[in-house]
């Protein structure tokens, strides 16, 4: 069945009519072309398509799309203008966190919703909050040390 | 400037377009038209297919084509030994072997077309068990083995058997060795199948095109052999194939070779040339996209009192699944290092790659070398416990060193790298010379344990590899290769090696991302952790070419000969006059007189390398050359388990590899880190189950668990150690499969240490670590 959503997504406003059995991670990536949220598992086991919604880190291949009717939906597309990125982009750069890249947007958002949560998040806040995203080639410490690195730039820690 | 550029951590160049979601995936490519494909899978591990009826999904609408396994079944494709057929042909022999395949236009179509098709199948009994298969009286996987194509000379089936190939290693004089030896120690070892579990799973699209050609976008670490492999097996000529390989999410060894290529070509084909795309789900990663293979092994050590191993009988059985078609080539590969990095002298191996009906085999990260060293390094542990020897000091006495030779009969050098280095690096990092720390409660033990690896790439004798360098107007060069860079981090190694060469800002070096057969050099595969070291050299010749044309066009307005001309910061100038200089940008595309006149044309560099003196092993012996480079390595861990549950944490870990040079030392870092951790996934936690029946029971991330942020060694050490290669770029050899080899014996090590039990199976489990200590 056909449902008409509205939502906004990286500040843009969308009004749509959708599939009911979408979801948002299909919505996403077919619909609004925003390719940059990953499919890992389509389980919500991976975390590669986590975005933000309402200020919330969630594995979007778990959310229908009509269920996020009506949202707030943060996506790694939303993090940067032009050259102009996120202190957690530059972070993940800076600490070598970014290998094959394909869990590095839902990492990135995952470090986002966290920071904004808690911003001064100790190592082990850190690991809790990560172990919902899989990734295959960092072994994982680059991306804590990037956690840390954007929260003292932040201004968390100092 | 130039002269630091090499060692320094320089940004990923690929890093900006993976923070910012920009980097694209053959995952996120859509084509006008795209048709989309599912396969239709085998419930069973052993069955002949009776009949296939495909005649309502064809009627379905929006379904383009449907294909059978009675229209393949022409194809054969294959790397080392031509087994394969791109769907089940007559029989199916995995659980999760692609049956049927259909494309339609939309995903849901073609998953309501699959569940019209009826196939009737009548079950067989399957081959489960490595040990049985190679009984007299077993059921035979692959009836026509003898007639499959290999290379010849290099793999040796044994037809009318589950033998896929026999590799032999004989040095010395077992007979001699055991009679000499003081004790004779003999173990088993197993451990089982792993997924590569790289987070892109398998993807590729096809177009056919009229005139028989094909353009495929793939996720594949080898766009040369993907387009070689598809030529000769579906027979077209290589000229029709064009090979795309945009970023690429992970490989570990999993997107080596070929795959799906072939599946939508000809599906492709079949919808009139509409594009198709298949898009492995995560289930079908972990049920039809090929495996690390399981190996059980035996080893007979005979060692002398005061340490001194002095023979080694070794057999290796290798539960290869249903196709060998890469599995042959790693039961050889790693047969070769079979006895670890020691001196033996009397060496009796016999390495089988072994038929069964279970998902197949393939390359994994290290190549066979976890699998090998899992027996190696617990064998040692056995010894020195036999001996009562620090298992320290036994290591040290019998590993190979300048001098020593490999089980192959290869010299080695001090040029060669130390293993010496590697262990004495990672003893000290956990002071192995001094006495543990206490447990930190009453109920809990701890452990220290040490593990060695080395390994050589596995590759065929003449790999090569070429680069090009092409100026742009500005002066800045574009680099392109088809060595692929799905996350190791080389291509920004080779801009460093480039800005070095040619002496200007590394950001002036522009590595073309995106990898295309039909307009970069050849390279064999992205595979063996060879990358580096071929590519690095065919990169310096390809400087070396440009820098030569250079000379030569600015020696006419330079009024010099080119044995004087200097090129430096971007400028070049004859060496005493360093103020009256030619910018690269006003060489690049050709110089132009003041007059007008234009001389030398665009420049561009040509390069190329390969692998040099390697000779193929002798077939009764093993014996012959067959490392390009040997990198070896160490890790000492400790461990605090509690008794009582079995549960235990890493506690701190050191691994050291002699990489011989590092050109980027984050990435390195990030290198040795990722390794280990995906070993540390081999160690504790990793492994496929099957029912009784052969059915996969770890098909999802809830059953097959890989290492999460939770998992992970708190505290790791990664060391570097740099003994220069000499025929390495700037002295460099390979470090991308290393560090997850003998990070499993290492903890296994460290648990025996801490309760007095010898696992000698994965995963090392809580349960697995109970059950010993209660048949203790």
């Amino acid at each position: 069945m056909k449902r008409t959503i509205s939502l906004t997504v990286n500040n843009r406003p969308y009004t749509f009519e959708v599939d009911d059995r979408k979801t948002l991670l299909e919505v996403l990536r077919k619909r609004l072309s925003l390719t940059g949220t990953k499919e890992g598992c389509g389980e919500g086991e991976c975390g590669a398509c986590t975005v933000i919604m309402d200020g919330q880190a969630v594995t979007s291949c778990l959310i229908l799309a009509v269920e996020a009717d009506g949202t707030d939906i943060e996506t790694i597309e939303g993090q940067s203008i032009d050259e102009d990125i996120s202190d957690v982009q530059q972070a993940f750069i800076d600490e070598g966190a970014v290998q094959c890249g394909f869990c590095t947007p839902g990492m990135v958002m995952s470090t986002e919703a966290l920071l904004r949560r808690n911003p001064n998040p100790s190592d082990e806040d850190i690991r809790v909050a990560l172990a919902g995203n899989l990734c295959r080639c960092t072994g994982y410490y680059t991306i804590i040390d990037a956690v840390k690195n954007a929260a003292n730039k932040r201004g968390g820690k100092k | 400037m130039a002269e630091d550029i090499i060692g320094k951590s320089v940004e990923r160049i690929d890093a900006l377009a993976k923070v910012t979601g920009d980097a694209q995936y053959v995952h996120d490519l859509e084509l006008q038209g795209m048709l989309h494909a599912k396969i239709l899978k085998s419930p069973h591990a052993f069955a002949d297919i009776v009949s296939i009826d495909t005649s309502k999904a064809e009627k379905l609408p929006g379904v383009w084509a449907v294909l059978t396994g009675e229209d393949v079944k022409q194809y054969k494709i294959g790397l080392y030994l031509v087994d394969k057929t791109i769907l089940a042909v007559d029989k199916v022999r995995y659980h999760g072997e692609p049956v049927v395949a259909v494309a339609a236009e939309t995903e849901e179509i073609a998953q309501h077309a699959l569940e019209l098709i009826e196939i009737e199948y009548n079950e067989l009994e399957p081959v489960l068990d490595v040990k049985k298969a190679t009984e007299k009286d077993s059921p035979i996987v692959h009836e026509d083995l003898g007639e499959y194509e290999h290379m010849e000379g290099v793999f040796f089936p044994e037809p009318g058997t589950n033998i896929a190939n026999h590799f032999k290693i004989r040095k010395g004089d077992i007979d001699d060795g055991f009679a000499e030896a003081d004790h004779i120690i003999e173990n088993e070892f197993y451990l089982p199948q792993v997924n590569h579990v790289a987070m892109e799973t398998h993807t590729s699209i096809a177009r056919w095109k009229k005139g028989r050609k094909v353009k495929i976008w793939s996720s594949a670490q080898s766009p040369f052999a993907v387009r070689d492999l598809l030529g000769k097996g579906l027979g077209l000529p290589h000229e029709s194939i064009e090979v795309v390989v945009p970023y690429v999410g992970g490989g570990f060894g999993g997107k080596a070779g070929i795959h799906f290529e072939p599946l939508v070509t000809l599906l492709s084909r079949a919808a009139g040339g509409r594009p198709v795309k298949f898009v492995a789900s995560r289930e079908e990663e972990f049920n039809s996209v090929p495996v690390r293979q399981a190996l059980l092994s035996r080893f007979k050590t005979g060692v002398n009192e005061d340490g001194n191993i002095v023979a080694q009988e070794i057999e290796f059985l290798w539960d290869s699944g249903a196709n060998a078609d890469y599995g042959v080539n790693v039961t050889k590969a790693a047969g070769a290092a079979g006895c670890g990095p020691y001196e033996i002298d009397n060496v009796k191996l016999d390495s089988l790659t072994v038929y069964t009906n279970k998902l197949y085999g393939t390359a994994y990260r290290g190549f066979g070398h976890l699998e090998v060293l899992w027996a190696t390094e617990r064998q040692m542990e056995h010894v020195a416990k036999k001996l009562g020897m620090d298992p320290y000091e036994l290591r040290k006495k019998n590993i190979l060193r300048p001098g020593s030779r490999t089980i192959t009969g290869e010299k080695l050098y001090e040029h060669s790298g130390s293993v010496g280095k590697c262990l004495d690096e990672v003893a000290k990092a956990l002071n192995w010379d001094q006495k543990k720390e206490e447990p930190s409660a009453p109920h809990k033990a701890r452990g220290r344990g040490l593990a060695l690896l080395h390994k050589a790439p596995a590759m065929p004798t003449d790999v090569g590899a070429g680069a090009l360098l092409k100026f742009n107007e500005n002066g800045s060069v574009n680099l392109t290769l088809s060595l692929v860079d799905y996350g190791q981090g080389t291509y920004t190694a080779l801009a460093q090696i480039v800005a070095d060469q040619l002496s200007m800002p590394v950001d002036r070096v522009n590595v073309v991302w995106e990898n295309n057969t039909e307009t970069e050099p050849y390279d064999w595969q992205t595979v063996a952790s060879k990358g580096l070291f071929i590519s690095g050299n065919a990169v310096i010749d390809a400087c070396k070419d440009l820098k030569k044309q250079m000379k030569e066009v600015a020696a006419g307005p330079l009024r010099a000969s080119v044995d004087h001309i200097v090129l430096e910061d971007e400028k070049i100038y004859v060496n005493h006059h360093p103020d009256h200089y030619i910018e690269y940008k006003d060489i690049g595309m050709g110089y132009t007189y003041p007059n007008g006149n234009g001389i030398g044309g665009p420049l561009m560099g040509r390069g190329r390398y390969i692998a040099q003196g390697l000779t193929n092993m002798d077939k009764e012996t093993g014996q012959g050359l067959p490392a390009l480079d040997w990198t070896f390595g160490a890790h000492a861990v400790e461990v605090e388990i509690d008794k009582e549950t079995g549960e235990y944490e890493v506690v701190k870990m050191a691994s050291a590899f002699d990489l011989g040079r590092a050109i980027n030392k984050q990435n390195v870092i990030g290198q040795i880190q990722g390794g280990m951790v995906q070993g540390f996934g081999s160690a504790v936690m990793e492994g496929y189950q099957f029912d009784g029946e052969g059915h996969i029971r770890t098909n999802t991330f809830t059953d097959y668990k890989i290492p999460t942020t939770m998992d992970i060694p708190k505290d790791f050490t990664p060391i570097i150690v740099e003994t220069p290669q000499v025929d390495g770029p700037y002295g460099a050899r390979g470090v991308a499969e290393h560090p997850m080899i003998s990070v499993p014996p290492a903890i296994a090590n460290a648990i025996q240490d801490a309760l007095g039990i010898t696992i000698d199976e994965l995963p090392l489990t809580p349960e697995n670590i109970i059950e010993h200590l209660e048949n203790k």
